[in-house]
């Protein structure tokens, strides 16, 4: 989202007399005093690789995310239900397209993401390596994945890297309909036949818990997060957040009738908070080392759509080489 | 970075919200010309009538002003106030002016 020309390190940094010490004084005020930094301004290299890998990631899990509901696309109910489904999987590219532009602005280019990707050397969003069995999974996916995200992406439309917090701004935007266009398949679904209520209960059964994981392991064990906390990357800590969600989501789900599968969950009438059981941390563990349910699915598919579109990348390429020289040949008659 | 013949071309998109308004800068896309810019351009960054019109530039062709030296570049208008008219006193039966 800016121009990466700009972004050679080995150009100019008319500053680098001052010394890396006091540099990193100037930078930590900029941030205590909430300035945005932008690409081109001094940063830590640590806090360019921090946001590398975050954005990155992000960005792969937009695209990965389209899997999911790409399954569906063609069995959508209805061709309302449809139109809404290819928009919202279209939207999520988009996402992943700002991402990666705000990601090329600390000096590092698409292809190399993307390599990244392929190579299994960046990861991806967990839940996406979960499977879309049934029609109220694209419900569920909707109401709370993109509900999960919406909750971590709002403090991030404030974080400190100017451009991250301008995509998330364009992102946050777009998510809200993800969510109410889920939570509408839900509601449809619990008000239909005891069959459909049905599958809306086991679509929530199996979504629920790793939903809850979106957000990431335990304030206490979460290795980047004071850092990040530090330099405004991120602004409210894994643990708040969950609560915020599952506060926030509890009631929407007895608005439908279902019920959460979790016999922990209880209201916290001295803190105002629900109350809820032991997260299974072997699992979040074992699909974020690439055993989950569709891990090697996900990637196999990524694969075959990077691999497949070469052509396609090669031709546009020699086409405007082509089209190029033509031109100056022109120019030079 | 961007100079590997096998990379598709940064290029900057403005788009115009409605007539009347500046084109503002919008984000990035990728594209190997013009044509493919503006129509990423519009598929990335106009899905909900965000814009009437796109321009789309390419990345490399922007000259920027160097942020380090922000100081010099920008200073002299910091310092003259006199250039804002809440510097003159006007007495306030004078009314609005
Ligand atoms: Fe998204
Ligand atoms: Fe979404």
């Amino acid at each position: 989202m800016y121009t990466q020309a700009l972004n050679d390190p080995s150009s100019k940094i008319a500053t680098v007399e001052e010394g890396e010490e006091k540099l990193n004084d100037y930078f930590m005020e900029r941030i205590s005093a909430d300035e945005k930094i932008e690409p081109n301004d001094w940063m830590p290299a640590s806090y360019r690789k921090t946001l590398i890998r975050q954005i990155s990631q992000h960005a792969h899990s937009e695209v990965i995310g389209m899997l999911p509901e790409g399954n569906w696309i063609t069995r959508a109910p209805t061709l309302r239900r449809k139109a809404t489904l290819l928009a919202k999987v279209q939207d999520e590219g988009g996402h992943g397209l700002y991402l990666y532009a705000a990601a090329e602005t600390l000096g590092i280019s698409r292809e190399e993401m993307q390599q990244q990707l392929l190579d299994g050397k960046a990861r991806y969003s967990s839940i996406f390596n979960y499977p879309t069995l049934t029609w109220a999974d694209i419900g569920s996916i909707g109401w709370l994945v993109d509900g999960a995200a919406i909750m971590n992406q709002i403090p991030l439309c404030r974080c400190s890297f100017g451009p991250y917090a301008r995509a998330m701004v364009r992102v946050c935007k777009e998510e809200s309909f993800h969510q109410r266009q889920g939570y509408e398949i839900l509601l449809a679904l619990c008000k239909g036949s005891a069959e459909q209520k049905a599958m809306a209960q086991e679509s929530l059964d199996r979504w629920w818990w790793p939903s809850i994981m979106m957000f990431g392991p335990h304030d206490a064990n979460s290795t980047h997060s004071d850092q990040s906390m530090a330099w405004k990357i991120k602004r409210i800590s894994n643990d708040d957040l969950r609560q915020k969600f599952i506060d926030a989501t509890v009631p929407q789900a007895h608005h439908l009738g279902l019920e959460i599968p979790d016999p922990d969950l209880k209201f916290n009438e001295k803190t105002g908070h629900w109350d809820f059981g032991k997260i299974d941390w072997d699992e979040f563990k074992r699909v974020l080392a690439g055993n989950g349910p569709c891990n090697r699915e996900r990637m196999e598919a990524r694969t075959k759509a990077h691999n497949d579109g070469d052509w396609v990348r090669k031709a546009a390429l020699a086409h405007a080489a082509k089209q190029a020289a033509r031109k100056s040949t022109r120019k030079a008659a | 970075m961007s100079d590997n013949k096998d990379m598709m071309p940064l290029w900057e998109v403005f788009v115009r919200s409605k007539n009347g308004l500046s084109h503002t800068h919008a984000g990035s896309v990728h594209a190997t010309d013009a044509e493919m810019a503006l129509q990423n351009a519009r598929d990335i960054y106009t899905r909900r009538a965000e814009g009437v019109s796109i321009w789309v530039v390419p990345s490399a062709e922007i000259t920027a002003s160097d942020p380090s030296s922000k100081g010099e570049m920008f200073e002299p208008s910091g310092t003259k106030i006199y250039r804002h008219p809440t510097f003159y006193d006007i007495p306030e039966e004078v009314g609005h002016m």
